[in-house]
């Protein structure tokens, strides 16, 4: 069964404003799979879509079998963990545990049970040490992990993270890099870093003006340069594909 | 004008918290409505933005400046209900966190600065939306204007009634008003700019305004499109509700959307507002300090019984023509109070003008500082970062124009 | 009065204060409050007694006099209030200094100043002795509306967020040479005022759609109830009951 199915995916912003214009995608179970695209393709948008954040205009989203509709948003909600691109959104309690604990505990989650949860998942992202400061005293980096911890504690069966490495250090990127390599759970990765991409995900998809434009093993996506032109993606100077 | 503890005998103070704590609970109730489950997330980082914004302090005129107090802003932009709320939630953090404003005071710091400040200027504003049809700027200016001075004469009726100091209303009342009046002008233009910098960027923001659906389109990988009839909308803002004149304040949003390349305010809107804002003042202290003082005044009734009327005179503007706000010159009260108020500006507005006039590099300093206002403001209203959705729905919007 | 506000309020430590229940010591400060305006302000050793016992329960907390001092700065604009009302007050004048000066204008100056002050000073001492979220959860304890603590809960967490995006935009006015001087720089103010509400909103909208992804339904979950035992309530009540034994004594 597939983690995640999305057809003929189409959206408007209440402005009038269309940003998907028929988004279709599927992503097995376990896959890493890196979602790249342009400022403005509507990468952003077509995540809100996964968790039922945002209402389909056309076409249906699916999570492991559950079409997201209003009478299934709790369930799906569960499944699909969405890390946000700024953590100052997600972390938004007044300590690192309460904020851990506030999915889990949306779920009916209480005492001994909720504890080992909320201390499971920071122990995976290596934070259990700062579980009682306030996330505002805890550097961008630490705060990043802490979003991560924060839906793992939910255990999803597909993790969504929107530009996981933007705003991070060399250091906080590799070791985040590490983290998210370590997890077992199926990963949708938006990002415009494409050398993350390659390094994490063994598949790319590229959004480009509201639709899918090119599905493949993101090795050969990126080694495609005329492809990356195409749709306004660049690899840093200096950077060449390795060899497999 | 935190009020600390010890201002107000204990039955005002406890009188004042019934008041407030009866409007915080009905604003609980109607912000729900406006809102729904984004009531305390939406509310929360409003009532952040006020407190930040009551940091803003703007020059009244030479050497004094005030602060925003932030009532008729918050009404403005995300309804009475939560504005009630906002304003609430900030006086009581910094009374029980910052110690600014007394425990005791609570209740008349959140009657005064939440309830009276929003009502006043919510009522203003909607009948300027209602009357003049749809001027959400000017509405903005006049409500945040008379809400400010507004407070201070609620303030000072408490103080008349339960105050623990004696105090002339009439004096009062005028001295309070008038200053108010002033911080009010201020009050007014930051506010009337501050909505229509939101209505030329975010015009679905300001409450009340409404947005406009269009049909979807659909592409294939080619190129070619379809249209679809759209008919679901979207979780996070199909709360908005629409209770202003509706057809005014669409109107006024669509102007601003075709104004938008242009910055809001500038040198166009600032001389109305100044010269409405002079006229304003000055119709108000008129009628504010007729109506201040024409009631009889019961401490002043109860100092003549004593016998001691003559020494109370001795005091501040004793020795005045216009003392008393002109029973002792024979003038009209009303009268009165707008020499007064013109007085008040006159001299401000000359000190300012003298105090311009000594820096030398005067004309150059003033063009670039138009220039870089002009700047600032496209900085910060049009050029800033905007992650997350709005990033993509800007994108596609300028790749749609391009295209 | 918003401007100046720090938000190293809160003075870590393990004293008796420190442990008592946050919805204890809200309660007492409280009472303390109301007990204190409630005083004829003609009772002058009441005042001085209140005063030392508020020294007591820093003492006890082991708040240092400076830092308590230093935070009751807020009170300024206030005392120049007081300080006014002699001038200005009606009644009886005694002369003083060469200044012409009312009699019950410095009662009320006097009455306003002290239990000013006293109440600041118990304020700051609770600040001081609990942690913010503490305080929150001591407040929902006392039965405050839950929405109106989310609300308060979410401004404390984001006002550091909020006033750091509002220090930014004036770093970046500031540093192209603009400077407000005269009500005409006004609407550059406003207009910075005009993109924070935006940032401030949508970012109150992306908070609400990662709460939204955490299974929120517009309740939040209470996780830890704290309750308090009759002990911890006698010692916190034992401020406001001690100040009223002083009241009553001074009669």
């Amino acid at each position: 069964m597939n983690s995640l199915e999305v057809r003929r995916l189409a959206y408007a912003y209440p402005d009038g404003t269309q940003a998907l214009f028929g988004v279709d995608l599927s992503i097995r179970r376990g896959e890493r799979v890196a979602l790249l695209g342009p400022n403005g393709a509507g990468k952003t948008t077509l995540v809100l879509h996964l968790n039922g954040i945002l209402t389909a205009g056309h076409g249906t989203v699916t999570v492991a079998g559950t079409p997201v509709r209003k009478d299934t948003l709790k369930e799906v909600r569960q499944r699909v963990g969405l890390v946000f691109q700024d953590p100052d959104d997600q972390l938004f309690m007044p300590t690192v545990r309460d904020d851990v604990a506030f999915g889990p505990a949306n779920a009916g989650l209480r005492g001994a049970e909720l504890d080992r949860v909320v201390e499971d998942a920071l122990a995976r992202v290596g934070m259990l040490e700062l579980a009682d400061r306030p996330p505002h005293h805890l550097s961008f980096g630490q705060r990043r992990r802490v979003a991560v911890a924060t839906v793992l504690a939910m255990a999803p069966e597909i993790l969504v993270l929107d530009e996981p490495s933007s705003n991070l250090d060399p250091a906080a990127r590799r070791e985040l890099a590490e983290i998210l390599r370590s997890l077992d759970v199926t990963v949708l990765m938006v990002t415009h870093d494409l050398p993350y991409a390659l390094e994490l995900c063994e598949r790319a998809l590229i959004l480009s003006g509201g639709v899918i434009a090119a599905d493949g093993p993101t090795r050969k996506l990126l080694a495609d340069a005329d492809l990356l032109a195409r749709h306004r993606l660049e690899l840093p100077y200096g950077f060449a594909i390795p060899d497999a | 004008m935190h009020v600390p503890d010890g201002f107000f005998n204990a039955v005002t103070s406890i009188s004042a918290g019934v008041v407030a704590a009866a409007g915080v609970a009905v604003c609980l109730r109607g912000a729900r409505r406006e809102l729904d489950d984004r009531t305390a997330p939406m509310a929360g980082l409003v009532a952040a933005f006020i407190f930040a914004v009551q940091m803003l302090n703007f020059p009244v005129a030479a050497g004094t400046s005030g602060h925003l107090m932030g009532g008729a802003l918050a009404a403005i932009l995300v309804g009475p209900y939560t504005g009630v709320l906002c304003m609430a939630v900030v006086l009581l953090v910094q009374s029980v966190f910052f110690a600014d404003g007394g425990l005791t005071a609570l209740g008349v710091n959140i009657t005064i600065m939440g309830i009276v400040t929003v009502l006043a200027g919510w009522g203003v504003f909607r009948l300027v939306t209602r009357v003049a049809g749809g001027k959400v700027a000017v509405a903005a200016f006049l409500a945040a204007l008379v809400s400010v001075p507004a407070a201070a004469l609620v303030f000072t009726l408490l103080f008349w009634i339960g105050g623990t100091a004696p105090i002339e209303v009439g004096t009062v009342a005028a001295a309070m008003g008038g200053v108010h009046l002033l911080i009010g002008v201020g009050e007014g233009l930051i506010t009337a700019v501050t909505v229509g910098a939101v209505l030329a960027v975010r015009p679905d923001l300001v409450y009340g305004a409404r947005g406009l659906t269009r049909p979807l389109l659909l592409r294939d990988a080619e190129g070619t499109t379809t249209t679809t009839t759209a008919t679901a909308g979207t979780t996070a803002t199909a709360g908005t509700t629409a209770t202003t004149d509706t057809t005014a304040t669409a109107g006024a949003a669509a102007s601003a959307i075709e104004g938008a390349g242009k910055p809001v305010g500038g040198r166009g809107p600032l001389r109305p507002f100044l010269l409405g804002g002079a006229g304003v003042t000055l119709v108000l202290a008129g009628l504010v300090s007729f109506v201040a003082s024409s009631s009889p005044d019961g401490l002043e009734a109860v100092a003549e019984n004593e016998g001691f009327i003559d020494r109370a005179t001795g005091h501040l503007f004793g020795e005045w023509a216009l003392a008393d706000y002109g029973e002792v010159g024979g003038i009209p009260v009303g009268v009165a109070g707008i020499i007064g108020v013109g007085l008040v500006l006159l001299v401000a507005g000359a000190v300012a003008h003298a105090a311009r006039s000594r820096d030398t590099s005067r004309d150059t300093s003033r063009d670039t500082s138009r220039d870089t206002s002009r700047d600032t403001s496209r900085d910060a209203t049009l050029d800033q970062p905007r992650d997350q959705v709005r990033d993509d729905t800007q994108g596609r919007a300028h790749g749609e124009t391009r295209a | 009065m918003g401007a100046g506000h720090h938000h190293q309020l809160h003075l870590p430590g393990d004293s008796v204060v420190h442990r008592l229940p946050p919805q204890c010591k809200l309660l007492a400060v409280f009472a303390f409050a109301l007990v204190v305006v409630a005083t004829p302000r003609e009772r002058l050793w009441a005042f001085a007694c209140y005063a030392l016992l508020l020294a007591g329960v820093a003492a006890a907390a082991r708040v240092p006099p400076g830092r308590l001092l230093r935070r009751m700065v807020i009170e300024v604009p206030f005392v120049l209030f007081a300080v006014f009302i002699p001038i200005v007050g009606l009644g009886e004048r005694i002369s003083v200094l060469g200044l012409s000066l009312s009699l019950p204008g410095l009662w009320a100056a006097w009455n306003i100043l002290a239990k000013a002050t006293l109440g600041v000073a118990a304020s700051v001492l609770l600040t001081a002795t609990t942690e913010p979220r503490a305080i929150l959860l001591g407040a929902q304890r006392l039965r405050l509306p839950s929405l109106l603590v989310q609300i308060a809960m979410f401004m404390l967490r984001y006002l550091d967020v909020i006033v750091g995006e509002m220090r930014r935009m004036r770093v970046a006015r500031e540093s192209r040479g603009f400077e407000a001087r005269d009500l005409r720089h006004a609407p550059v103010l406003a207009r910075s005022a005009g993109a924070l509400f935006i940032r401030s909103y949508e970012r109150g909208e992306r908070v609400h759609l990662a709460m939204l992804s955490r299974g929120y339904t517009g309740r939040m979950p209470v996780v830890d109830d704290l309750a308090a035992s009759a002990r911890q309530w006698g010692l916190a009540l034992a401020l406001p009951a001690l100040a009223l034994a002083v009241w009553g004594l001074t009669w």
